[in-house]
């Protein structure tokens, strides 16, 4: 089978690649553009892991072909933080211990920089619906929920 | 002398016994000297022991000293997730 | 192991800096097992049986070979030749035979072969190509059908010394222990209950499947990258199964997103090697979240009867439990471990405890968060739940009457040393959840629980550098935040800043042995092992410090990251500060570093008590976890975020299995549900906030008291939230998950 050409951006740059029409964003993103930010926890859309936008909107990346890419505007866990200064969210999450091993917080922080982009004042419950798409194995969320809490009210106050 | 406790599921490897009293200074001593008393006892050290020197779980080593008066249990080997 | 100088006043431990591998987590850039690739790399993809049981007689790959992307097929010949290799038996032979189907595929999943090729796609499509022919052999799932007569035999001549004569060739251990007379106890019991209950198997569910990247040439020389709970028990299992000396094979430990206990073995690791080997290319191999349930080792289901006497008083008169576990096609399910634990929180005077471990047609278990216990909690607790409901008693006080303490006999033979259950039951009686009301609707359920904890063969390296930073190597894969403790725990012995010092996980090259990161022994045994290291190095600052200033090395000590004189007669110099000693060491003897290799003993056993309020809707039988409390003891909290992380993930992981996660199976003895779509883990929506009390009871087998938490957290929220689902709906649910179906069935047979 023939492979396609795909011109895309990403996290702002303009990037191009020839897949398999059966190869996912997230094959793409990992295996041709090494940008092994996002992860493969499960394929099927479960797991949240491979989070990215597609012109702003969230999506698992595992579901989308990476020939849907073109002409899109993508954006990644790679892409969050402003050159060395670290995205709110990642600053938090951090400080709050909110991982433990990391494989899903690339995709947390993804969905959730999406959320306080829509809602910046998310309730607990609206927040834990939002991230209900994310699945972490070794939290029990709670530090995850009070980092992205916490991240909105310190955006509210700055803005 | 020490006695050492066994785990019931070795009594019948014992002739019903459950305390087998032995000679030992060093966890490997009382293991050597358990098989000497009771040969059958060969198989479940083989296949993992512990000993219990006064509470203290020792998994592996078989220096660590046995004081006089000790209380021992022999353990099957733990293992953990 | 000498303790001779425990440590309560701390300058750094019990602080909660950032971790210092947070950069890396945020931003994407730490490599995890599949994030890693190499020149000339090919895609590996493991071709599994869709029987549950089967004669594996002809497989036929020449078609696959044929095909132009593919560059290597192997099969169970081309690993080592297991009869003949001495050293190749036990343990390491059921790990081979489920690495690669010998004769038989024995589960659904199980693996029969394997390619290589040119990209993942291309390995995919080839396994399509490979045509095995089976003779399929009857099958059973279940752990009570594996011991009846008529069950099929998994395999002749498993069962070890243990087994009583009579038994079916299905149960392969047996375990029997306690002390007193449990007939005498029950006969001066005033109520006694005896009930059976059940489990199902669940999966760690890590969010990383397996991955990992080999490479082996025909010098038996060999590298692997991989995603695993321990790299040196990976290299020494692979190189016996590959028939190559184990130091030729070093391997590196990759960022691990989550183990549980699931990664303490190899699973696609010696394929990859062999793949490569063959094709004399690097490898890469990640398994599939389906290959990930149908493959890699769930825990173990649990069949078990417990039967409680307890008097009037509250008093438990005695306790007796057989709990019988089915491990999957290979030896190993903890049914001794079940045993051990389920009555340790309590002091008895008479307990008996009898644990299997039974084969059937299922994957090969693996270590799940303290092995075996939660589910014997789970039966034990209930039952007692029933007698505190039964005789009007408080469940707290109850716990508290018969409670172990520093002294009590264990249920498993020893006595203990100082523990703290006592601590965590006041701590929950006095906690403002146990005297909160409750809705209509809702129900309260506690429960205590126990683990073992695991020292472990352990080696660290500590190097100073000229600037006076230090560089600290650990073998203990860092799955949870443990880098941070490592540092904080450097530091304290050094006086040097938490920030200067550097841990890395090092490879199997760099560093001697160390065990698997389980049985919680992270903190405590490579902890022990920092802090000896530090101090054997402290001991050469100490002795260049005394060369500086030409007194003897006595009469040198180490205070707040500065050698001073010990005393007035020692000298009258100025603190000489760890950099100023490292500055010019090249040329006052030469490097200074710590070392510690050996086995710390003295774990410490740990216990905790867990507060659950869950809602029951009676229409739908879905049930809510309302409030959460864990209270544990930790012996001391080196980094207490991490250590609350710890509570939270086991209390998450115990409500997924309470009340969704199951290993669903067929009538045709295949997996049902190998996604995460349909075996269904808790997600943020599903949970409450879990609030955290962490107690403090030193280990006095540990420098700074420090006792394990990974996995105790996880042992009491089965039975604590069955016991408030059971108070809730009114009706005794012996069976988890406590799924809405299991729930209404249960409302309706209660009427």
């Amino acid at each position: 089978m023939s492979k396609l050409h795909v011109s895309t951006t990403v996290n702002g740059d303009a990037v191009e690649y020839l897949c398999d029409p059966r190869e996912t964003l997230l094959d793409c993103l990992r295996d041709k553009l090494n940008l092994t930010g996002a992860k493969e926890g499960c394929g099927t859309g479960d797991c949240g892991a491979c989070s990215v936008t597609v012109d702003g909107r969230l999506v698992c990346s595992c579901l989308m072909l990476g020939v849907e890419a073109e002409g899109k505007q993508i954006e990644t866990v790679e892409g969050i933080a402003d050159g060395d200064v670290l995205h709110p969210l990642q600053q938090k999450m951090i400080e709050y211990a909110a991982l433990q091993c990391g494989i899903c917080t690339p995709g947390i922080l993804v969905a959730a920089k999406s959320l306080l982009e829509k809602n910046p004042n998310p309730t607990e419950e609206e927040t834990r619906y939002w991230l209900a798409g994310n699945l972490c194995r070794c939290t029990g969320y709670d530090k995850i929920i009070r980092a992205v809490m916490d991240t909105a009210a310190e955006l509210r106050e700055a803005s | 002398m020490v006695e050492v406790h066994l785990w019931s599921g070795l009594r019948s490897l014992t002739g019903g016994h459950h305390v087998v009293e032995v000679e030992a200074k060093t966890t490997g001593e009382l293991l050597v000297a358990l098989v000497q008393a009771h040969p059958q006892l060969q198989a479940p050290i083989d296949a993992g022991v512990s000993i219990a020197i006064n509470g203290r779980v020792i998994a592996t080593g078989l220096t660590e000293p046995i004081p006089e008066g000790s209380e021992i249990y022999l353990m099957q080997r733990l293992r953990g997730g | 192991m000498a303790l001779d100088d425990r440590k309560s006043d701390f300058t750094f431990v019990g602080t909660r800096p950032n971790r210092p591998d947070g950069l890396d987590k945020v931003t994407g850039r730490a490599k995890f097992g599949a994030d890693i690739s190499a020149p000339g790399m090919l895609h590996g993809a493991v071709l599994r049986s869709p029987h549950a049981h089967a004669r594996i007689v002809k497989i036929d790959a020449s078609k696959a070979e044929a095909h132009k992307d593919v560059k290597a097929i192997v099969t169970r010949a081309d690993f080592a030749d297991v009869p003949f290799r001495p050293g190749l038996e036990g343990e390491f032979y059921n790990v081979l035979e489920n690495v690669m189907a010998g004769e038989k595929a024995l589960y659904d999943g199980h693996a029969v072969a394997a390619v290589a090729a040119t990209s993942a796609l291309a390995a995919r499509d080839a396994l399509k190509l490979i045509e095995v022919e089976y003779e399929v052999l009857p099958h059973v799932t279940d752990v009570d059908k594996a011991m009846t007569p008529d069950a099929p035999v998994i395999r002749e001549g498993a069962a070890d010394y243990s087994v009583p004569e009579g038994m079916h060739p299905n149960v392969v251990r047996y375990h029997e222990s306690g002390h007193g007379d449990v007939e005498a106890g029950f006969a001066d019991a005033d109520l006694v209950i005896e009930d059976s209950f059940v489990t199902e198997a669940t999966h760690q569910g890590y969010i990383e499947p397996h991955a990992c990247l080999g490479m082996l040439g025909n010098d038996g020389k060999g590298e692997l990258w991989c995603t695993t709970q321990g790299h040196w028990i990976a290299q020494k299992t692979c190189a016996a199964l590959l028939g190559i000396e184990t130091s030729q094979l070093r391997v590196t430990a990759s960022e691990i997103g989550g183990g549980f206990g699931g990664k303490t073995t190899v699973f696609i690791e010696p394929v990859a090697l062999a793949l490569s080997r063959k094709a004399n290319r690097p490898v890469k191999v990640v398994m599939t979240r389906s290959e990930v349930f149908r493959a890699t080792g769930p825990t173990s289901s649990a069949s078990m009867d417990v039967k409680i006497g307890m008097k009037k008083d509250g008093t438990i008169s005695a306790a007796q439990g057989v709990f019988r576990l089915q491990g999957g096609a290979f030896p190993g399910a903890p049914g001794d471990m079940t045993a051990m634990c389920a009555f340790a929180p309590y002091n008895l005077n008479n307990v008996k405890q009898i644990g299997y471990d039974v084969m059937s047609n299922r994957p090969k278990q693996a270590a799940y968060r303290a092995p075996g216990a939660p589910m014997g909690a789970f039966a034990v607790e209930s039952v007692i739940d029933e007698l505190c409901n039964k005789l009007g008693l408080d469940p707290v006080d109850v716990r508290l009457k018969n409670a172990a303490h520093e002294g009590t006999k264990a249920s498993y033979g020893p006595t203990y040393e100082r523990i703290g259950l006592v601590e965590t039951l006041e701590a929950a009686k006095a906690h403002p959840h146990y005297a909160a009301p409750l809705k209509p609707g809702q129900g309260r359920g506690i429960s205590c629980g126990f683990w073992f904890n695991h020292g472990g063969e352990t080696s660290v390296s500590l190097a100073l550098s000229e600037d006076g930073s230090a560089q600290l190597m650990v073998g203990t894969p860092d799955i949870g935040g443990s880098r941070a403790s490592m540092a904080l725990m450097a530091a304290e012995v050094l006086g040097i800043a938490y920030e200067n010092i550097r841990v890395t996980v090092a490879d199997t090259a760099t560093l001697g042995y160390n065990d698997v990161s389980h049985g919680s022994r992270v903190t405590y045994a490579s902890g022990l092992a920092t802090i000896k290291a530090a101090k054997h190095a402290v001991e050469k600052l100490c002795e260049r410090a005394a060369a500086k200033w030409g007194i003897p090395v006595d009469a040198v000590k180490w205070e707040n990251g500065c050698a001073v004189p010990s005393g007035p007669n020692a000298g009258d110099f100025d603190p000489m500060p760890l950099a100023d000693i490292t500055a010019d060491m090249g040329s006052t003897g030469g490097p200074i570093s710590g070392h510690f290799e050996a086995t710390p003993e003295g774990a410490g056993v740990s216990f905790g008590t867990h507060i659950v309020d869950a809602e029951v809707d009676p229409e739908t039988g879905k049930t809510s976890v309302t409030r959460y409390t864990v209270i544990q003891d930790a012996g001391k909290a080196i980094h207490p975020t991490y250590v609350e992380g710890q509570f939270q993930g086991g209390a998450a992981q115990g409500i997924g299995w309470a009340l969704n996660e199951e290993y669903v199976y067929g009538e045709d003895g295949r997996l049902q549900n190998s996604i995460f779509l349909d075996y269904r883990i808790p997600v943020a929506s599903d949970l409450p906030m879990i609030d955290t009390v962490i107690v403090e009871v030193p280990n006095p087998g540990h420098p700074f008291g420090v006792r394990g938490v990974g996995e105790t957290g996880i042992v009491p929220p089965l039975a604590a939230i069955a016991n408030a689902v059971s108070n809730a709906a009114g009706v005794r649910m012996k069976q988890l998950p406590m799924s809405p179906p299991r729930i209404l069935a249960a409302l309706k047979d209660n009427g």
